[in-house]
């Protein structure tokens, strides 16, 4: 256990000491966010009906930026070596990678929604619903990230080969997420979309890591 | 089954991208024993190290430790040995103190006190240089925190790859020290290098006595290159 939080921290630190990782997925985010705004125009009401959609879309991509690296550079500079070789079991290290990963750009995307939400004009009665959804959806983005960054370690432009490994693993998240933001809107029953992102979640938890760590063997061999 | 204490391998045969580095290799490293890998670049030392540290698999043949197949737990083996490899696991932010908490942190088996990182910068001759980050290391430096961590947790088994790239003659009189003092209290070692070690006693396995004879069709494939 204090070997996770060993590498939780030792991930988090490397990212804030050099300031930008920590910040390009939000700022990612909110610019992305802001180009939607200005290319379908400032109709208030044109925005808001698309505005959850684009949030989580936007999110998805911005939960990208920075997979490539997530074992890239503990691969070749021989952490992963130490770590594969320590008491601590695979499975477990990517789910320490996977908790600093949404750390550092899962948590700081949900913190920035409001923001973007004024932005886009977003219904504020849906608000709570979306940043709830966002909350039980953005931990399975980066537990199906380490997935596809484990996988492609060691490629030449592991970065586009992530983002097309991964996206389409995304899109049931994507789904279920605004699913549930139109739900609460109408009324609907919420409870479904909800539970569908929980299950989500709870699938990404167990395949996840053990997938991850198969393909990192894989690599180290 | 006899239950030989060490590492015992037979027959170890290891292929790297489509070509056979060696084959029919065996060795005993008994407790307190050195064994130096010798041979010239590109005859798969640095695979063979990685091979016994279990992270890679062989072709063809058997490693037990302590009598018992490595495979049979190949977790409990890996937790008995440590593996510093060409690459020194240093990160250019990190300070030196911190790079030697994480490894204690995640080996997990001594207390993360201050005590067990000062001690082993001190052996390695580094116990000035905990406040430098990594980025300011000299080359030497660097190897020398790479093989601290060695002290970071007791383990049995060393597998250590050209430890000695870089040293001052200083650091080289450290590093004999260390090995020699894990030596005596029953350690082995498996290293491969290119300069001379005091190592009293050690074995040489010369990697070149088991390089498999070119096949016809591999010295075609040469003479087609034009070699």
């Amino acid at each position: 256990m204090r070997g996770l939080i060993a590498l939780i921290r030792r991930d988090l630190a490397l990212a804030l000491r050099q300031g930008g990782d920590a910040a390009i997925a939000v700022l990612f985010f909110v610019l992305a966010a802001m180009l939607f705004a200005f290319g379908i125009g400032p109709e208030p009401g044109e925005l808001s009906r698309v505005a959850s959609g684009i949030i989580w879309v936007t999110a998805l991509l911005a939960a990208l930026l920075g997979l490539d690296r997530l074992f890239q550079a503990d691969w070749e500079d021989g952490t992963l070596d130490i770590l594969a070789l320590s008491p601590i079991p695979l499975e477990m290290v990517v789910l320490a990678k996977a908790a600093a990963h949404w750390l550092l750009a899962g948590l700081p995307l949900l913190l920035a929604t409001p923001l973007v939400g004024l932005l886009l004009h977003l219904d504020t009665a849906s608000l709570p619903a979306l940043i709830a959804a966002m909350a039980l959806g953005t931990p399975s983005l980066s537990l199906i990230g380490t997935v596809g960054a484990a996988l492609t370690l060691g490629a030449r432009r592991g970065g586009v080969l992530v983002s097309l490994l991964v996206l389409p693993l995304e899109i049931p998240v994507l789904i279920f997420g605004t699913a549930a933001v139109s739900a609460i809107l109408s009324d609907r029953a919420a409870a479904t979309p909800f539970l569908l992102l929980g299950a989500i979640l709870a699938g990404a938890l167990a395949l996840g890591p053990w997938a991850a760590a198969a393909a990192l063997r894989q690599a180290l061999e | 089954m006899d239950r030989a204490p060490g590492l015992r391998a037979e027959g170890l045969g290891l292929r790297r991208g489509g070509r056979r580095l060696f084959s029919g290799l065996g060795f005993e490293a008994g407790p307190g024993a050195a064994l130096i890998l010798s041979g010239p670049n590109g005859s798969g030392k640095s695979s063979l190290l990685r091979l016994l540290a279990g992270l890679a698999r062989p072709e063809a043949g058997n490693l037990s430790w302590q009598g018992r197949p490595v495979v049979d737990d190949l977790d409990a083996y890996q937790a008995s040995l440590h593996l510093v490899g060409h690459q020194d696991g240093l990160r250019p932010i990190l300070t030196v103190a911190e790079t030697l908490r994480f490894w204690i942190e995640v080996a997990g088996e001594a207390p993360a006190d201050g005590e067990t990182g000062t001690a082993a910068l001190a052996a390695l001759g580094l116990e000035a240089l905990g406040r430098t980050p990594c980025r300011l290391l000299s080359s030497g430096q660097r190897r020398r925190l790479a093989l601290a961590r060695l002290l970071t947790a007791p383990r049995p088994l060393w597998l250590l790859d050209e430890p000695a790239v870089g040293l001052d003659q200083a650091a080289l009189g450290l590093l004999a020290g260390v090995l020699a003092r894990h030596r005596a209290g029953g350690g082995t070692i498996i290293l491969s290098t290119h300069q001379p070690l005091d190592l009293p006693d050690a074995i040489t396995l010369d990697l070149a006595d088991f390089r498999p004879a070119l096949s016809p069709a591999a010295t075609a494939d040469l003479v087609w290159d034009g070699i």
